[in-house]
């Protein structure tokens, strides 16, 4: 009996996967298929990259030199959708599958074959996003979607072939995240080594849960919204027409009930897995661990009741401008409480700034700005000046480019070697951070005072005023698209070979995927660890 | 040695970008206020701005603090602790807890209550109402009471296409001028309706502190007391198609006496354009003046050689509706011809009936059938459009 099962788990020791596409196309390992999330991630992120260089350099000058209005509105538009829906979300899925069941003690995700469906849905998705802009030049409809990523009624309602491809293109996002959500649920729940309570659970676990729950929550929302402006468009209905008893209003509601929880499923995986890093290079214990998760719920709370502080100019009741005013606010509060975490955790620890810790300092301050402008927005009155002008333009970037994308930069430097066994470049580690960084406040700074000047946003052409701004700006986007490359290049040559990466790979690091082999072996786990 | 160098580069960077804002056109900052809004606004961005640069660099400095001093590379011995522990610590971990729920709910939130009320209060004391209508892509004003009752005209965007094409040098007020200014009485409460015929616009004039949405079908409000006389310029703020940055607002504020005079100009002016709805044109007067009407009201979308942008925008030329009849034998309107199709609108066409007086619309459509390609040859009269409302 006892050799039968021996021989038997020998030959798991020596499983390969099998090569070629069909490897890829019907994996259903966590790591392979972190591994997709994260390349797609990749590539679409230069994609969405290209999309706004076009953008910046038609604003370069006052005038209109390169692009017509009509497409200026379409590349706004998608390089939205694509740098939320198809850069930073499966960014994070990419993460979440590679770590979870290793911080975990699991061997896999708890539902394998949903998860290789929930990223197959996404290269469709990406081609339903891009293909209106290819059939426009074959003469096919006029373009992709030209609303802005909010899809407004009535103009979304107006609009050519490309709001219904974007429409279905959401559709299949929205599916795929939640059915990754669910099994992020599933396997938190059910799959944790023994010992490891949910009070022990890791950081970056705590983030996801509450991204997952609030992802299965508002989806199907946004997935309503969009069916409806469908039938809108497509059979009769007039759920946003006033002329058949509907309020192009109701859209706005729908989309930002999903739309503000949006930005917290955005940032919370970002938030989970800061403090990892923090705490490896300040080679200090996670600091107020309670406190954190505590902050985490109370966000993901108050998130689905503010929704309303993106349309204040529309005309709302006063007790409903104090209320959505008020509760915005109080956001403040936890996110307060998370600061003063990740800076106490740094005090008196014994710091070293490799890559992964640079991109985190950066983050703390750059995501800093961000918040703290979006406190300013939400005072309702001076929000009539802020609204839809270059200062929202600037707040959003600095909480999802400073906020999200490089927190992301500094998980794929923290894990890197952990996932490839090699170590990366340092020294271009470290000249993509101070690149990515000073650029990034070369493009944005300058379109908060553009937004002050009276600059509204979403325009091919601008007065004569606010050509010095912009011009800063568009230098600062360049460098920044620009230095990108660095990041790419570093990662493709680490994924080739490099230094090697030893298990803990980093000396402050702590968690139970830092006891596994750089690479982990196929199926992470093969002996349940015990947690103390 | 660093921290030299690091010191003499910054200072070098901070003296470079003063003399950059030395030399050009740069703002920091809202433009002049002229309403209470707009100045109650300023103030409240002045306070909050202060307390969230002063919060930025106080935690600032505590973390550059920490980045200098607590580093391996200075053999500092990291701590383990994971909480505050004493009773001491505690208390210093709260207040700044408390300190921010001060700033939110009572430094800020209270003002800001007081802002929201003086906002939104539209009704009170208004001594004039005006609306105004959101089309794409140009706003269109009315006067509905008072001495200006009746007033009623479109303001579009009066900067060359040359200029935004690049062919010809950019005019001081480049993308902010129209052709009919909204002007409004210097020191009185205007109460403003806003609506829109098509999509979302929204109506904003920095200066006057306001922002409001024109939506279709509805009607929203807000007010301004404009208490310096002047030009202010504004732009649509809503996303609202291609030529959502080709919209601006400008509005004139004249003191009474002039404002009074500039009512009864316009007023003349109006009627004596729809005077000329009772007069028989000849067709070279009607094809003239419809070009004018057409580059400035139809070209954005039909093109100015008239062929259009499809699918979304169908050509002109050689167009079939053109082409085709416009009344039966007994003089009624042909529901789908080329008349019906300007006067109605139908879908994403606008409904000029609302917008071009009788003389436009007769004018623009004898134009797109004796010109753009067309030769049609019959003429539409203004008095059969006048016959239409």
């Amino acid at each position: 009996m006892s050799t039968a099962t021996t021989a038997h788990h020998d030959d798991h020791h020596d499983h390969h996967p099998t090569g070629g596409i069909m490897r890829w196309l019907t994996t259903t390992n966590h790591k392979d298929i972190g591994t997709m999330y994260l390349t797609f991630s990749l590539i679409m992120f230069l994609v969405g990259g290209m999309m706004i260089l076009a953008v910046r350099a038609e604003l370069f000058q006052p005038g209109l030199q390169l692009l017509q209005p009509e497409f200026f509105n379409q590349l706004i538009g998608v390089h939205a959708l694509v740098m939320i829906f198809a850069a930073l979300m499966p960014a994070a899925t990419g993460f979440a599958n590679w770590m979870l069941p290793l911080q975990i003690g699991a061997p896999d995700m708890a539902l394998p074959r949903l998860n290789n469906w929930g990223f197959w849905l996404l290269p469709p998705a990406a081609i339903l996003l891009t293909m209106p802009f290819v059939l426009a030049l074959f003469g096919v409809g006029d373009g992709a979607i030209a609303t802005g990523w909010t899809f407004y009624t009535p103009l979304s309602v107006q609009g050519g072939i490309g709001v219904d491809f974007a429409i279905f293109a959401v559709h299949l996002l929205g599916i795929s995240s939640v059915m990754g959500s669910i099994n992020i649920i599933v396997t938190i729940f059910n799959m944790r080594a023994p010992g490891m309570t949910l009070m022990k659970l890791p950081l970056f676990a705590w983030g996801w849960l509450i991204t997952a729950f609030l992802l299965i929550a508002t989806i199907p929302v946004l997935a309503g919204a969009v069916t409806m402006l469908l039938t809108d468009r497509h059979f009769g209905t007039h759920f946003f027409d006033a002329a058949g008893g509907g309020d192009p209003i109701l859209f706005q509601h729908l989309f930002w009930f999903f739309g503000h929880p949006e930005v917290y499923i955005l940032l919370l995986p970002v938030w989970g897995l800061i403090p990892h890093i923090i705490s490896a290079f300040s080679r200090k214990p996670v600091y107020g661990y309670k406190a954190q998760v505590y902050s985490f719920w109370a966000i993901g709370a108050l998130s689905v009741v503010v929704w309303a502080h993106h349309f204040f100019t529309v005309g709302m009741p006063v007790p409903a401008l104090l209320y959505f005013m008020y509760s915005t606010m109080s956001i403040s509060l936890p996110l307060a409480v998370l600061f003063f975490c990740w800076i106490a955790n740094m005090w008196k620890g014994s710091m070293s700034f490799e890559t992964p810790m640079l991109f985190t300092t950066g983050w703390i301050i750059l995501f800093g700005i961000g918040g703290l402008t979006g406190l300013v927005l939400a005072d309702v009155a001076a929000d009539a000046q802020y609204h839809h002008s270059y200062f929202v333009v600037a707040h959003f970037h600095y909480t999802l480019f400073a906020g999200g994308i490089m927190g992301i930069m500094a998980g794929v430097y923290f894990w890197l070697p952990k996932m490839t066994g090699h170590m990366y470049n340092e020294t271009l580690g470290k000249l993509h951070f101070w690149l990515t960084a000073i650029a990034f406040n070369v493009t944005f700074i300058p379109q908060f005072f553009l937004g002050l000047a009276g600059m509204p946003r979403r325009i091919p052409d601008y007065a004569l005023q606010f050509a010095e701004f912009n011009m800063i700006s568009t230098i600062g986007a360049f460098v920044l698209g620009l230095s990108q490359l660095l990041f790419v290049y570093n990662i493709i040559s680490c994924i080739r070979g490099g230094e090697k990466a030893s298990d803990k790979v980093w000396e402050g690091a702590e968690g139970l995927e830092w006891t596994l082999s750089s690479p982990p072996p196929y199926h992470s786990f093969t002996e349940q660890p015990v947690v103390k | 040695m660093a921290l030299q160098y690091l010191r003499n580069a910054g200072l070098g960077v901070w003296l470079a970008l003063w003399s950059l804002a030395a030399h050009a056109d740069y703002t920091w900052n809202f433009p002049t206020p002229v309403t209470p809004v707009a100045l109650d606004t300023l103030h409240v961005h002045n306070k909050f701005m202060i307390i969230i640069m002063v919060i930025f660099l106080v935690v600032l400095g505590i973390m550059i603090y920490s980045i200098i001093n607590h580093r391996k590379s200075k053999g500092f011995q990291a701590a383990k602790f994971t909480g505050p522990s004493t009773k001491s610590q505690v208390f210093w971990t709260l207040v700044p807890f408390v300190i921010l729920l001060y700033i939110d709910f009572i430094l800020m939130g209270i003002p800001a209550y007081h802002s929201i009320v003086l906002m939104e209060d539209t009704k009170n004391d208004a001594e004039m109402v005006i609306k105004v209508t959101g089309l794409q892509w140009r706003w269109q004003y009315e006067y509905m009471d008072g001495d200006a009752q009746g007033i009623k005209f479109v303001s579009n965007l009066a900067t060359p296409q040359d200029q935004i094409e690049n062919k010809a040098d950019k005019g001081e007020n480049y993308l902010l001028e129209v052709d009919n200014h909204l002007v409004l009485p210097v020191d009185k409460k205007v109460r403003i309706l806003l609506t829109s015929n098509d999509v979302i616009h929204t109506w904003w004039v920095p200066q006057f502190g306001v922002a409001r949405d024109a939506i279709p079908g509805f009607l929203r409000e807000t007010w301004v007391k404009i208490e310096q006389p002047g030009t202010y310029r504004g732009q649509c703020k809503e996303l609202c198609g291609k030529g959502h940055g080709f919209m601006p607002v400008v509005v004139d504020a004249l003191p009474e006496d002039q404002y009074k005079q500039w009512v009864a100009a316009k007023k003349q002016e109006l009627d004596a354009a729809s005077a000329g709805a009772d007069k028989e044109w000849t067709k070279e007067d009607l094809i003239a003046h419809g070009k004018e009407v057409y580059d400035k009201n139809c070209a954005v979308c039909h093109q100015i050689t008239g062929a259009g942008l499809p699918p979304a925008f169908p050509p002109l030329t050689g167009s079939k509706i053109v082409a085709g009849p416009n009344f039966d034998a007994g003089g009624k309107l042909l529901v789908d011809s080329h008349v019906d199709r300007v006067f109605n609108g139908k879908n994403v066409m606008p409904a000029w009936k609302g917008v071009l007086n009788d003389v436009d619309i007769a004018a623009v459509v004898t134009y797109e059938r004796n010109a753009l390609g067309n030769s049609v040859g019959d003429v539409v009269q203004p008095s059969q459009i006048k016959a239409l409302r």
